[in-house]
């Protein structure tokens, strides 16, 4: 009977996917209802019971994507993966307003470049006090705290140690997943409830699952704002950091 | 019908990611550069045209707003497969320059949104309130 089960299961990855998040999201909500009188909203709740499955899937599996790496929950990974959830980040952009976007662009923009800077900087700093010296390490690492992907592209092209590469790449995910857990509790803060900044809080935080989770946690009418902004970030990044930005750390250490 | 809707939204996002991947190849890096966005702003324009004409009927609008809910469910398998072991694993540099960087853009931001951001928040949460929660 549990091979049967398993069978079906496995076999129907992407419908096992919807029952899972389905039961996860009802959860969530029934706590945050219960629990927190409404006061962190569902969804928040629901992101970071997924990042605790995650991790226990890793401990688990010892892979490296999440629960996903379980057979029985491969289809997890399907649903959350680049295709469908681009997918859905574009479909939110029914119902936004392009006005607000054009009235945004040039802040969103700007936002773009000093949010791939401030970043890479913020990450060599940080490299600086734990001893790296040499501008490709310290590139690379810079390139980590822009975003996952970043750092591995640009440690790839410059030729960084596997180990700095892994730090790299670690560094970028701590930033994604603090990005969807925090912003909700940061959002009101720092004035996060309109199209504007949503636009530049995309632009400047940059990581695509970090920013679009996020505000779906705080406000799920400011994804397409964040997101559009943040979907040209890693594309910067990938282009700045291993050229002008390495040029220029080569030029101080 | 629900599936011209699918198709509007699915043609809008194939054609951004053909535009990302010509961009990215044009930047001579191997990264799509921005094709959802590309995708997004086609999509806005293309759906308000056709709002405009009256050439969307309700069901193909139904095919979108489907996938516009499933976002929610979707970002949630998405956190259910990220590296989170990845990340609390990566050493102490890695989890301090990870938490500074987030901490440090966060402060920026109501520097960059500046004043005209709160003009936006309050016709932005006019024009909403009524349809504020959409799950």
């Amino acid at each position: 009977m549990w091979d049967a089960l398993k069978t079906a299961l496995e076999s129907n990855g992407l419908i096992t996917g919807f029952v899972i998040v389905g039961i996860t999201m009802y959860v969530a909500y029934l706590i945050s209802n219960k629990l927190t009188k409404g006061l962190i909203h569902g969804s928040a709740i629901a992101i970071v019971l997924g990042l605790v499955l995650a991790y226990f899937g890793g401990v688990y599996s010892e892979g490296t994507k999440g629960l996903a790496d379980i057979s029985l929950f491969a289809g997890i990974g399907f649903l959350g993966g680049s295709m469908l959830r681009d997918f859905a980040i574009v479909a939110t952009s029914f119902g936004a307003n392009f006005d607000e976007i054009k009235k945004a662009g040039i802040r969103g923009i700007s936002s773009l470049f000093i949010g791939v800077a401030l970043s890479f900087v913020v990450g060599i700093i940080f490299a600086l006090i734990f001893g790296y010296t040499d501008a490709v390490s310290l590139a690379t690492i810079g390139a980590g705290t822009v975003t996952y992907i970043v750092g591995p592209v640009t440690g790839a092209a410059l030729g960084a140690s596997s180990e700095v590469i892994a730090i790299s790449i670690a560094a970028g995910l701590v930033k994604s997943v603090l990005v969807m857990v925090g912003t909700p509790f940061i959002a009101r803060f720092i004035g996060l409830n309109n199209p504007l900044t949503a636009m530049v809080y995309g632009g400047l935080m940059g990581t695509t699952s970090g920013v679009t989770g996020g505000l779906a946690a705080t406000d799920v009418r400011l994804v397409p704002y964040g997101a559009v902004t943040a979907t040209f970030y890693t594309g910067l990044g990938c282009l700045l950091c291993p050229t002008l930005l390495f040029i220029l750390t080569d030029m101080i250490w | 019908m629900v599936i011209y809707g699918v198709a509007i939204l699915a043609g809008c996002f194939l054609f951004g990611m053909f535009c990302g991947e010509l961009i990215g190849a044009l930047m001579g890096i191997d990264s799509n550069v921005g094709g959802v966005g590309i995708a997004m702003l086609l999509l806005i324009v293309v759906v308000d045209k056709l709002q405009k004409n009256g050439k969307i009927s309700l069901p193909a609008q139904s095919g979108l707003a489907f996938w516009n809910a499933m976002y929610i469910p979707i970002v949630i398998a998405m956190a259910a497969s990220q590296n989170v072991l990845g990340a609390l694993t990566g050493g102490p540099l890695a989890i301090i320059a990870g938490i500074a960087v987030v901490l440090i853009s966060w402060l920026c931001v109501p520097l960059l949104s500046g004043k005209k951001a709160k003009e936006s928040a309050i016709e932005f949460n006019k024009n909403n309130a009524a349809t504020g929660e959409v799950n």
